[in-house]
This record gives structure tokens, sequence and C-alpha cells, in this order.
């Protein structure tokens, strides 16, 4: 596999325009990830993950805003697309597996028809008869049985209807697909068995894959790199094992310490105060109220995302940049 | 009477339809104690459609057993009448899965708070309705300032589901029912959770029936664990050892399936069946419920297997280890410490 891009996101800033004021809910992030790579996309509720799922698929909708930024995804930049070569794009070329993605099936009409539509909204030309035949292929990649093609959601199981989305959504071998909590509402042997799903038919069309969720127990179980949400900004970038193992940003390292394991039984360390409001901003590093380690100079001004000698990246004073 | 719960042989059938009846058992046979004066943590583990929240919703009387009886205090629950049946109902108390859901939007965390204080006539007055408040707030390690007088928009997922745990707090209970209290909130926020659940039980003697599917959550805060599949006990007894030695066929493939947050432990490597359709596993009314998804299903697992004591605090409802003694069900609560 060449170690060329598939996906490049620079400088994406998205924001919320409320009543209350304007909320950056994405403060100019940087991404790039390489052919069938997995990365995981973590952080608290309201840390901007979602949002960069939608501004990548350029599904923001007002009051939202995407204010700058570029996404390119193997060579075609996403943001300068029309809105119906977008719509073109979504799918072929980048799949999104949304929250509670088991819950859109619609209802009366039967799974195959739902999996047919999204290959003729992308490709009115073919026949009606191989189109059918992809469909109940694409069913077996994901361990449904053929004949799923012709039933209804309400008689699946909820592994079984988010199986379904995945199978929608590799239809048309897209390079890039971002799972927004693709398990969140199932019990663990099924998520394991989706999870071992994704992974098989992402390497089979050799996608890049975005895992977003708060379950850290699932990022060391499947991704490659671990990307850190706080506040809208990518704070920490790494491997997972260096993840897991030499955490460096404070907010990670308190996130990691408060995972439960089997050798530390009944130590509960949760993250103290709250996640700030990004109406308010704590000027400087949003991270300092919280933070252990703060200094003077975090309440003042704002790290960068910096890379370290090793390759990892880090927004935080603690770690002085030389790359 | 030393038992503070007490559930005998209790099934929970669910029938539908008129002519041609379909019935799913959601729960078979389980009993069970919890001791007044030891307080515990117990878990109640299970994927979904194992009959958790069945369990949870008959403990609270909102629904009542098919067959068998649960007795609060020696005194069976759904025949509870007036006084008795307001001390049920304020010593017995729920926390539930969804934060989001079970707020009135319209009504601020005070007047959340203090319905249950004048409902019970637990105040003399308005002050001490605030001291109480007040009072269970701390207990759950939230800033009284922070929260009182606030809509529950404005609040974070961990501090409305803090509060819901407030709210059981104020009426004093004795048993806490919580259905996967910690499932929909932040890792990060999952901690303080639990550790507020811990220090209700040392600090203020609350029993509590933990519900969920997440066994690692499970492990840190539960003394005991009963392990159920479709209705059935598959494996009980004292968390560690269930844990760390499961012994059920089924009790593996689910610790198997725990994501540990460790780059050094993968994934097991048990062959997963999947789970047939509902219809399917229907059919199998008799014997083993696991039959059809075990890699080691027999002849003789037709017939519904018994709990083997496997030892002390363990016993397992399979084959496989028949060779230990048989544990009647009523019994059950023998293993759990």
């Amino acid at each position: 596999m060449a170690e060329q891009p598939v996906l490049e996101v620079s400088d994406l800033r998205v924001s919320y325009y409320t009543d209350a004021g304007r909320a950056t809910a994405l403060d100019g992030v940087h991404l790039v990830l390489n052919q069938g790579e997995k990365l995981g996309l973590v952080g608290e509720s309201g840390s901007g993950k979602s949002t960069m799922a939608l501004a990548m698929m350029r599904m923001i909708k007002p009051p939202g805003r995407i204010e700058s930024g570029r996404v390119i995804v193997h060579g075609i930049d996403l943001t300068a697309l029309s809105d119906e070569e977008m719509r073109k794009a979504r799918l072929s070329v980048i799949a999104y597996i949304p929250q509670g993605a088991m819950n859109s099936l619609n209802p009366v009409t039967r799974v195959g028809a739902q999996l047919v539509d999204a290959i003729v909204a992308h490709e009115p030309a073919s026949k009606r008869g191989e189109i059918e035949e992809r469909c109940r292929r694409a069913l077996e990649s994901v361990d449904l049985k053929r004949g799923v093609f012709e039933m209804y959601a309400h008689e699946l199981s909820g592994g079984m209807k988010q199986r379904v989305c995945i199978a929608i959504d590799i239809l048309l071998k897209p390079r890039v697909i971002i799972a927004d909590e693709p398990t969140s509402a199932l019990d663990v042997v099924t998520q394991r068995q989706v999870m071992e799903t994704i992974n098989r038919v992402q390497k089979q069309i050799g996608a890049a894959v975005i895992l977003i969720g708060h379950d850290m127990g699932l990022m060391a179980q499947f991704v490659d790199k671990v990307a850190v949400m706080y506040a809208g900004r990518l704070v920490e970038l790494c491997a997972v094992r260096e993840m897991f193992t030499r955490p460096l940003h404070p907010y990670a390292s308190a996130l990691i310490r408060s995972l439960p394991s089997l050798s530390n039984k009944g130590v509960f360390q949760g993250i103290p105060g709250l996640a700030p409001s990004l109406l308010r901003l704590p000027g400087g590093c949003s991270f300092h109220p919280r933070c252990p380690h703060a200094m003077d100079v975090c309440r003042t001004s704002q790290p960068p995302l910096e890379t370290l000698p090793d390759g990892r990246q880090v927004a935080c004073h603690l770690y002085p940049h030389k790359a | 009477m030393a038992d503070l719960l007490n559930l005998r042989s209790v099934t929970k059938v669910y029938s539908r339809g008129l002519i041609s009846r379909t019935s799913t058992v959601a729960l078979n046979d389980v009993s069970l104690t919890l001791k007044e004066n030891e307080p515990t943590i117990l878990t109640v583990a299970g994927e979904s459609g194992s009959g958790k929240t069945t369990l949870a919703m008959l403990l609270l009387g909102f629904l009542s057993p098919s067959s068998g009886q649960i007795l609060y205090k020696g005194k069976d629950i759904n025949r509870l009448k007036g006084e008795e049946r307001m001390t049920f109902r304020r010593e017995v108390q729920a926390v539930f899965q969804d934060p989001f859901a079970v707020f009135n939007p319209f009504y601020t965390v005070d007047h959340l708070l203090s319905v249950p204080i004048r409902r019970f006539h637990l105040a003399r007055s308005r002050a001490d309705v605030r001291d109480r408040m007040v009072e269970a707030l701390t207990a759950v390690g939230l800033h009284p300032d922070d929260v009182l007088g606030r809509f529950p928009h404005q609040l974070s997922g961990g501090q409305r589901q803090r509060i819901n745990v407030a709210r059981a707090l104020v009426l004093k209970p004795r048993l806490l029912v919580a259905d996967e209290p910690v499932s929909m909130v932040d890792a990060s926020l999952r901690a303080s959770i639990l550790e507020t659940l811990r220090a209700l039980k040392q600090d203020h003697g609350v029993s509590i029936l933990y519900i969920t599917h997440d066994l690692t959550t499970a492990y840190h805060i539960s003394r005991s664990i009963i392990v159920l599949y479709r209705g059935s006990v598959m494996e009980a007894g004292d968390t560690d050892t269930v844990i760390t030695n499961p012994q059920h066929p089924y009790t593996r493939l689910l610790i198997d399936s725990i994501p540990w947050p460790d780059v050094d432990r993968r994934w097991g490597q048990t062959e997963i069946k999947a789970q047939e359709s509902e219809a399917e596993g229907a059919g199998h009314a008799s014997g083993c419920k696991f039959y059809s998804r075990c890699p080691f299903a027999m002849e003789k697992c037709r017939v519904t297997p018994p709990l083997f004591r496997l030892s002390e605090r363990q016993a397992a409802s399979c084959y496989l280890h028949d060779t230990h003694p048989a544990l009647p069900a009523e019994r059950l609560s023998e293993l759990l410490p």
C-alpha cells in the first residue's frame, strides 16, 4: 500500500450561530490519513467529533456554517464541488455511518430497495439485475444472508440493521468511511461482531476509516491512530499504543487514567471539572481550568498543534516544539 | 425477617396474539435474596433481550410476575396497600439509562427534587426542604449552587445522571435499582457516577441492583454478579471469580468480547455464532437457552441444565460442569457474598 494520503483535512473551521452568540465547534483542524488507515476520534460530548464528520461530508446545516478549510479525498477537493457533485461524491468517495444509523432504515420499504436506491442514485445507467446482484453480494460481505434483501427493517435485530447500514456504505467502494459511534446502542457481543465486520470490509475495499466515539476500549481494539479532541481542537494525535502507554497531553492522560481495567479494581479517577461551553471558551488553552499542570502561559496563549521529533502531534505548552 | 428483598421462583412471560398465542419467557425461575442489614451491590448482566430490564420492572412493581412472588421486607409487593405501599415506593428507588429522556424540560432541578420530599412529607419547612436537597446533591458530588435553579437543558449528561441519583437519595431509599446508569454518559464521567453509587452503599447503607451489559464497570463496582441469557441464569457468583475465571460458555463469550482499553489485551478469538432471530430462538422452548450458539452444545443440552456449584462462590448452568453438585435454583443467593 502506497503511503499516499487519501484524506487531507486542513484548517477546517465550523461555527454555529446561535441566539447566545457564535459557538466555534471546530477550530482549525488539520488531519492526514493514509489509505487503509484506521483513525479513532475521541473526546467528550460537545468536543466537536460529530461536527467534524458532518463538515467532512458537507452536511452542516444552518445555524452551522463551514467558515474555512479544505477536505481533499483522493485528490478531489470536496469543498470546491458544486452541491450536485458533492451529492455524487457522498457514498462513492466518502461514506458516513451516522450515530444510530440502524434507526435510519425506512420501515415501510424492503431492505433491498434501500440498497438499490443507493446505486441507482449514482449509476442510473446500470442494469437492474446487475444492481440487485451487487446488493446481495454486499449483504453477504457483511455476514447477512442474501434473503435479508427481501426483509423489512423490523424483522432484523439491532446488530443486523447496523450491518445493513454498513453494506449500504460499502456498495460504491468509498475511499473514506466515517463511522460515528456505530455500536453505541449494541451490547458487547454484537458490538464485537459489527466491529469485526467493519474491519474486514474496510480491508477488502482498502478504504480509510475514521471511528468516532468515546469508548477507549473500542479504540484500543480497532484503530491504528488516535486523535483526541477537546473544545473543537485536536489536542493530541499519535499511534494507539503510544496513546495508551504514554499519553502526552494532560487531557489525554486524564482520559486514559479514568479507564477501568482488570488490574486497578475499584479505582475510579474521573476528570475533575466540566467541559467548557463553546460560547464562553476560557482564554489561552481551553483545558487550563481543569489542567493539573496549568502554567501562566496556558492562561494567555493557545498552544498550537506541533509535531514532536518522534512524529507525534500534541498541542500543549508542556512540550516545547522542536521538530 | 432479615431479608430486604426476596424473589421466590419469579417467572415473567409476555404473551401476544388473541387466537394463536405466542409467548416469550422474559425471566425464568429466578430466586434471589438481599439481606436487610448487609448493603451490597449486585450486578445483573446480560445482552439485550436477556431479561435484565424485566427484572428491574418487576422489582419496582411496574409489572407483576406470571408466577412466583417478590417479597419486600416479607410482604408481597403486588399486594401492598396504603401506608405500606407508600413506604415501599419511598424505599425502593430507580435510576434509568437515559439522563436526557427522564426530565421534564419545563421544571427546574429544585422542582424535581422537592416534589418527592413534599409528596412523602419528609420536611417540615421550606428551609428543611432546601437542606435536604443540598445534602443529597452534595452526596452525589455536585455543588448545589451549580445546579439548583437550573433547567435540565443547562446541565450536562453526567450532571443530569447524578441529579437522578440525588433524587433517589433524598428519599433515603434502602434499595436502588440502577438500570444501565452509565451507558449513555461519557467515559470520563462514568468514573464519577460509579464512585457516587459506591459511596451510597458505603456511607448510606443503600443496596444497589446494578443492571448492565458492561462487565467492565460491573467488575469494578459490584461484589456479586448474576449473568442472564434469555431470561435464565447462566452463571452466578462472586464478581471477581466470575469475571476472572468464567466457566459458562456464554459468560466466556461475553468476557471475551469486552473491548478492554488495553492494546496488549486483544479481543479474543472465540468464534461467535450470530444470534438467531427471535422467532427461531423461541422454538427451543426446552433445554439450555444458549444451545443454538454454544460451541460445546451436546445432545443432553436439550434438557435444561441445573446450576452446578463449582465452588463456594460460583455456579454455572452448564453440563460441562456436571461433575459438580447441582444447586437448586431457589438457593442461588448462597453464592452471592
